[in-house]
């Protein structure tokens, strides 16, 4: 595929026009803010983790953002409603080998998660890799209850 | 010797711009199979051979330490590197060559004098005066020297078009101000402040001036005697000279009263341990072995830019500019940000619902280079209430047909993300 339109695949326009779960929540048990200082984008996290079954219930984001940012948030939420916290672990860890690697984990072949290999267009592209890779290192962050704000870095 | 001679002499009229081009190798390049049109002139400019030539010829023929060996080739490169300093006070029509300090480029000059006047100068209760669209290295020494000093910075606002407010400029101005300091050309915007109003706010008070022409040194002809400024600076590498030398110009009624800022080689007269003198200028500012070859390309670059004529290159960046901004008020959506009346090569811009780095991206892919972000003036961007934005910056060798290509590209970025 042309890698212009692997990057900007339809689905990534889409969430970039329509993002999901935009917003924050208020109460709830985890946030974080994530900052790129590269380029200016911005992502806050907030999450409702279930106290017993540590399973995210809810989970919304806001901030700016270039529609790789954007989009990779919005996908993001989408697939961890109703994870359980560890899970989440794993995935950010696919995603990383997806966007920094370069490789599809077999994770992301699951059904649910299928659609987050729409982000896997951004390897060809190393100056976009931390837009990605941003709203998954502050879900990191919020997971670990980190509470100051976090930058975006290429370690991921 | 003489100046080696340019491969394209320019045509005794009018501005060949196709044959300019060919003078800058990596013109030819192509990108994503696409020629190269270079429009981030703000942040670094291209090469001409002749500058190439210089940096190869010293190496190859004339490379020594300056200002030490008795033999030969220490001799000529201390020629070359004394050349070096003529030839920009002749650009910058300084009134002698004491006056012109190499540096590594227009941040360290800014930091020398934030340093070394700061010491002298300022006090707790003092004052700095900035305007709102300065790049960060017009921002952040001055903020170390008020942390160091007590003294406090104060900011001339902009309006919406990107014009400073004289009145308002007139106001902060005051008694306890002891520097103001401020771009000639505004990175971010472009706008052409007006220098000569604000130094004279700035003397009446008896503060001193410090220009950053960053932007301007390679656009507009310098004249900093003209100007009346005390400080100006400017980098090589943006006047399609290598990178790491730039300049720092003080006015020589300063060159005495400032200590030196950098201890080391070079910067002394006599060293003892219970007591050191120090070289005069601008030995005293240049401590260690200086960028040698950075200067030899530099030379090069200013009769590059004086052969050329910075008249007749300010003619055709401001034809280039002007037919931009009129191609791009036709686009739906995109909005331009500073529009002030006097204007250097610089278009700052955003698409209505896409973001910049998305527009850089994908200009990328037709071989366009724009910079998307916020250009190193945080303080300028959030002025004007967007995260970011998409700058085309013109150079000399920049031509109508590229402009047009930069438009078309725009125009489908619009329909890929909006349709
Ligand atoms: C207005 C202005 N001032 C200062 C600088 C700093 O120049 P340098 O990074 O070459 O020291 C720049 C470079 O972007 C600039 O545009």
């Amino acid at each position: 595929m042309n890698p212009m339109l692997s990057l900007y695949q339809e689905i990534i326009l889409d969430h970039n026009r329509h993002p999901r779960n935009f917003g924050h929540l208020d109460p709830c048990t985890h946030k974080a803010q994530g900052f790129n200082p590269l380029c200016g984008d911005k992502v806050l996290l907030t999450l409702n983790v279930g106290d017993e079954d540590k399973q995210i219930l809810e989970i919304a984001f806001e901030g700016t953002g270039c529609a790789i940012s954007v989009a990779s948030a919005s996908l993001m939420t989408e697939a961890l409603r109703n994870l359980p916290v560890e899970d989440a672990r794993g995935l950010i860890e696919a995603v990383h080998d997806l966007i920094v690697e370069g490789t599809v984990p077999e994770l992301l072949e699951e059904e649910r998660y299928a659609r987050l290999k729409a982000l896997a267009g951004v390897h060809e592209f190393p100056a976009r890799v931390k837009c990605a890779t941003l709203a998954w290192q502050t879900l990191r962050a919020a997971l670990d209850r980190k509470t100051q704000e976090i930058s975006s870095d290429p370690r991921f | 010797m003489n100046a080696p001679p340019l491969r394209t002499p320019p045509p005794p009229s009018g501005y060949d711009v196709d044959r300019v081009r060919e003078d800058f190798p990596i013109l030819r390049t192509r990108v994503h199979g696409h020629p190269l049109v270079y429009l981030d002139n703000a942040a670094t400019t291209q090469k001409p051979q002749s500058v190439i030539d210089a940096l190869v010829r010293y190496y190859t023929e004339e490379n020594a330490n300056v200002h030490r060996g008795v033999y030969q080739l220490s001799a000529l490169a201390t020629e070359r590197y004394e050349e070096a300093r003529e030839a920009v006070r002749t650009y910058l029509h300084a009134q002698t060559s004491n006056e012109i300090v190499f540096l590594r480029g227009a941040t360290e000059a800014i930091n020398l004098v934030a340093n070394s006047f700061g010491q002298a100068f300022v006090r707790a209760g003092d004052e700095i005066v900035l305007t709102e669209i300065e790049h960060h290295s017009n921002i952040v020494p001055w903020q170390m020297l008020c942390a160091r000093s007590g003294a406090r910075l104060r900011i001339i606002p902009v309006d919406e078009t990107g014009e400073i407010n004289l009145k308002q400029a007139a106001e902060i101005i005051g008694p306890k101000t002891r520097m103001v300091a401020f771009s000639h050309v505004s990175n971010a915007l472009g706008t052409i402040l007006p220098v000569a109003e604000l130094t004279s706010l700035a003397h009446a008070q008896g503060a001193a001036v410090l220009i950053d022409g960053a932007q301007a040194a390679s656009h507009i002809a310098v004249d900093v005697r003209r100007l009346a400024c005390d400080f100006y600076v400017c980098s090589g590498h943006k006047m399609y000279g290598p990178t790491g030398i730039g300049v720092l110009y003080a006015r020589e009624r300063w060159l005495e009263d400032l200590p030196p800022w950098q201890g080391g080689g070079d910067m002394i007269e006599t060293v003892h341990f219970d007591k050191t003198t120090y070289a005069s200028a601008p030995a005293k500012f240049e401590a260690g072995t200086p960028n040698i070859a950075g200067a030899c390309g530099l030379t090069a670059a200013l009769r590059y830019l004086q052969t050329l004529g910075l008249s007749r290159i300010a003619h055709h960046e401001h034809d280039l500019l002007e037919y931009a901004t009129a191609r791009m008020r036709e686009l739906e959506g995109v909005r331009i940000i500073g529009q002030s009346t006097h204007k250097a090569a610089v278009l700052s811009f955003v698409v209505e619902g896409v973001h910049p780095h998305d527009v850089g991206t994908l200009l990328d892919q037709d071989g366009i280079a724009v910079r998307a972000g916020h250009h190193c003036a945080m303080p300028t961007i959030e002025r004007y209430r967007v995260p970011a934005t998409v700058r085309a910056s013109f150079g000399l060798y920049n031509t109508h047909e590229e402009v047009n290509r930069f438009i078309e590209a725009l125009a489908r970025v619009r329909e890929m993300f909006l349709t």
